[in-house]
């Protein structure tokens, strides 16, 4: 493995609070200091002037479909998207097929990840089956590898059940994701319940079925002391909770999509499938209340919810289609829009909650560039406008409201242990 | 002025002029519906299919009669018999009547949204005859045809729409018919039904019905859907019944000379006591005929017919 030197660039590294020009040394797989003479005459050399080095971005949110529906995507070309994208470390959802209910399915997913080009590490079920009936078997799956449990794309609706989840898997230092959606208050439910659906007639999901649950699950971190992590909060209520919580010191995190603060749900209005999403968008209200939210720390990190799907299956009447979109390869350069330029953050915060955030949630070792660590680099022209089209795009998908749509900000290389994975739109690995 | 739409997909998009044009073409077929030979030629060697994937009795026999009176070809699927119940998708079901010569569809579909959908996906017209709670154009244009026809023009005039207006399309259709034409629209029922959203359509909502059919020029009534809205929506048929269903005491509520409408089928003793139903103030069977002369009329100009073209010939 060559010895790896980035010089020219904006070298942003939060989690070292680093942001100025500099150097970046890889060597072995790791950052290191300073080369050596001779590491310094052998080394590669990436130029980055103009660019922005920063660490490999971290997603704990994303469906890579293996086993079962590989058509969608896979764990390759699923990891191939996150390269791309400049993600490094990604953590997949267990509502594959079967579920991850058993040590046996986490084997194999990550026998299919050992052969990715970025880090995947997998999480497992709550419950058996994602039925929310009885608890899954924590224990085995935490020696069998996952990093975390959830039901994503279903809730435990049983508070008893939730409890003792979340009081098991503390047992084990696991945290608990939650997909917050009290199912008895949405079924059938499309998009948000409000002025759009009804003009509409579309089934509406009322902010408040996520709003009751963010409550319950703070309320059950806050009595057992275990770590519950809300995924994709979609509303302003949901958001004034956890700054609530956070305020009272309890124990929960949460995450936010970059669909949930780009659009609402005004994108609905000709029943395009591709902004169909669970939970759905909400309102400018909630689009507004949610960049609040990551800008005081109230929401953690983002997370995209890469949701391929096949696309015949989105191309259907709205009411049948899939919930869902792919985020992994436009997620960066929509936060740079969304955050950066319209909403005025610092390059820097966007970085933090796209790495070292996201990472520490889950206590991932990702998310810095300080020597030692894995070296995870993204590298990216934040100045760059370029053409999104799905198709030639790496995952196997093509459901992205971005789909041919210009977006500024690219990535260029994306470095992984050390070795450069992704380069100038080709995969390397 | 020229028509120009390919589809009839929703009121929403119409402009004001564009109704004004079906009602007038509309106003020419039903006359020529009081004449002992009904038919005309305007549509001869056209083939509509009426696509019905929800099923509809009524809608889908005026359409036919409709398309029939123009002298179409006309082919019904039904739910029951269509292919979408072995798995074919809408787009193909809908390519393969349209590579069969069909010139035009008329779809109603359980999903809101479906004939916007199939509309991107044909080349050829689509008629929404119902799609989900969303909309169903037609019922509205009979619905106001049948109101000027009674009360003349319905600028300032008060119609109150009763019943459950969350689950309806024609409730949707109708706001935007009415609102477009400067009437002024009240929806009334249980606030479960009649959810405060509906506001940002430009009606009013009440949950009042004394108040609301005080000075009301026309009253439409809806079909209570018990069956579709699961158990939350409100406790019982009967309650509904003792709250807001139209019977002879409220209906004494009502000025003189207003009108009491129902898109059918009725159900006799829940939204409306038979006697209302049956009383010289309801319109409810003209509306079924005007629906006719409607739907010819935009069956006619979706397929490229002209507004000013439609003359009534010396009987
Ligand atoms: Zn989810």
């Amino acid at each position: 493995m060559p010895f790896l030197h980035i010089k020219n660039g904006r070298v942003i590294d939060p989690a070292s609070k680093r942001d100025a020009k500099g150097d970046v040394f890889i060597a072995d797989g790791k950052f290191v200091k300073s080369p050596t003479p001779a590491q310094k005459k052998s080394a590669q050399v990436i130029d980055a002037k103009g660019l922005v080095v920063c660490p490999g971005l971290v997603d704990i949110h994303v469906h890579f479909r293996e086993p079962g529906q590989t058509h969608k995507e896979t764990i390759l070309t699923g990891s191939q998207a996150a390269a791309a994208g400049g993600f490094t470390t990604v953590v997949c959802m267990p509502n594959t097929s079967p579920v991850v209910d058993n040590a046996g399915t986490v084997t194999l997913i990550k026998a299919a990840a050992a052969a990715a080009p970025v880090h995947v590490y997998p999480t497992g079920c709550i419950t058996v089956g994602m039925k929310g009936q009885a608890l899954a078997p924590h224990g085995s799956l935490q020696k069998a590898g996952v990093v975390a449990l959830t039901d994503d794309g279903l809730c435990v609706q049983s508070n008893e059940l939730m409890h003792r989840a979340v009081e098991y898997a503390k047992m084990f230092g696991l945290s608990i994701l939650d997909h917050c959606q009290d199912e008895s208050m949405t079924e059938k439910a499309v998009m948000n319940e409000g002025v759009v659906s009804t003009r509409l007639g579309l089934k509406g999901w009322p902010h408040a079925a996520e709003d009751i649950i963010v409550a319950r699950n703070i309320i059950l971190s806050r009595y057992t002391g275990a770590h519950i992590h809300m995924q994709h909060i979609s509303s302003a209520h949901s958001v004034e909770l956890m700054r609530q919580a956070k305020k009272n010191g309890v124990n929960v995190t949460a995450e936010a999509t970059p669909h949930h603060i780009a659009f609402t749900e005004e994108a609905l209005g000709t029943y395009d499938t591709h902004f169909k999403m669970n939970p759905p968008l909400r309102t400018e209200a909630d689009r507004k209340a949610i960049i609040a939210g990551l800008r005081d720390g109230t929401l953690d990190c983002i997370g995209t919810d890469h949701a391929p799907h096949a696309p015949e299956e989105k191309d259907r009447e709205f009411d049948y289609a899939p919930n869902g979109i792919i985020g992994l390869e436009t997620a960066l350069p929509v936060c740079l829009d969304i955050l950066v330029k319209k909403s005025k953050f610092q390059l820097s915060h966007v970085i933090d909650l796209m790495t070292r955030k996201a990472a520490d949630i889950l206590k991932l070792p990702a998310g810095t560039l300080a020597p030692g660590a894995t070296a995870d680099v993204c590298i990216f022209d934040p100045a760059e406008t370029w053409l999104y089209n799905t198709y030639g795009a790496f995952s196997k998908s093509i459901n992205s409201p971005w789909d041919k749509q210009n977006l500024t900000g690219r990535v260029k290389t994306t470095i992984v242990s050390g070795k450069v994975v992704y380069q100038n739109g080709k995969m390397l690995v | 002025m020229p028509w120009h739409r390919k589809h009839l997909l929703t009121i929403e998009e119409l402009k004001r002029s564009e109704i004004e044009q079906i009602l007038a073409t509309a106003g020419a077929f039903r006359r020529i519906l009081d004449r002992k030979v009904k038919k005309v030629p305007a549509l001869r060697g056209k083939t509509i299919v009426n696509l019905f994937l929800e099923p509809s009795t009524r809608t889908r026999i005026s359409f036919e009669m409709a398309a029939k009176l123009l002298s179409a070809d006309v082919i019904s699927f039904d739910a029951a018999a269509s292919s979408t119940t072995k798995g074919e998708t809408l787009r193909d079901t809908a390519q393969n009547i349209q590579a069969l010569h069909a010139d035009m569809i008329v779809l109603r579909h359980a999903a809101s949204g479906s004939p916007l959908y199939l509309s991107k996906v044909l080349g050829i017209p689509v008629v929404n005859a119902g799609d989900g709670a969303h909309e169903h154009p037609t019922q509205a244009l009979l619905d106001v045809f049948t109101m000027r026809e009674k009360l003349g023009d319905l600028k300032g005039r008060k119609v109150v729409i009763l019943g459950d207006i969350l689950f309806s399309r024609v409730a949707r259709s109708n706001i935007h018919a009415l609102t477009k034409l400067g009437a002024d629209v009240t929806i009334v029922g249980p606030s479960t039904l009649v959810p405060h959203w509906f506001e940002s359509l430009g009606v009013r909502v009440s949950h009042n019905l004394r108040e609301a059919l005080a000075d009301a020029d026309v009253v439409m009534l809806l079909r209570i859907q018990h069956e579709r809205q699961g158990v939350s929506h409100f406790p019982s048929i009967g309650e509904y019944t003792s709250m807001f269903g139209l019977n002879y005491t409220r209906a004494s509520w009502v000025k003189p000379g207003a009108i009491i409408m129902h898109p059918g089928p009725i159900n006799r003793g829940v939204e409306i006591d038979s006697d209302i139903a049956d009383s010289d103030r309801s319109v409810i069977l003209q509306q079924v005929t005007n629906g006719i002369a409607v739907r010819m009329a935009v069956l006619y100009l979706c397929a490229g017919g002209q507004p000013e073209a439609v003359t009534v010939p010396v009987t």
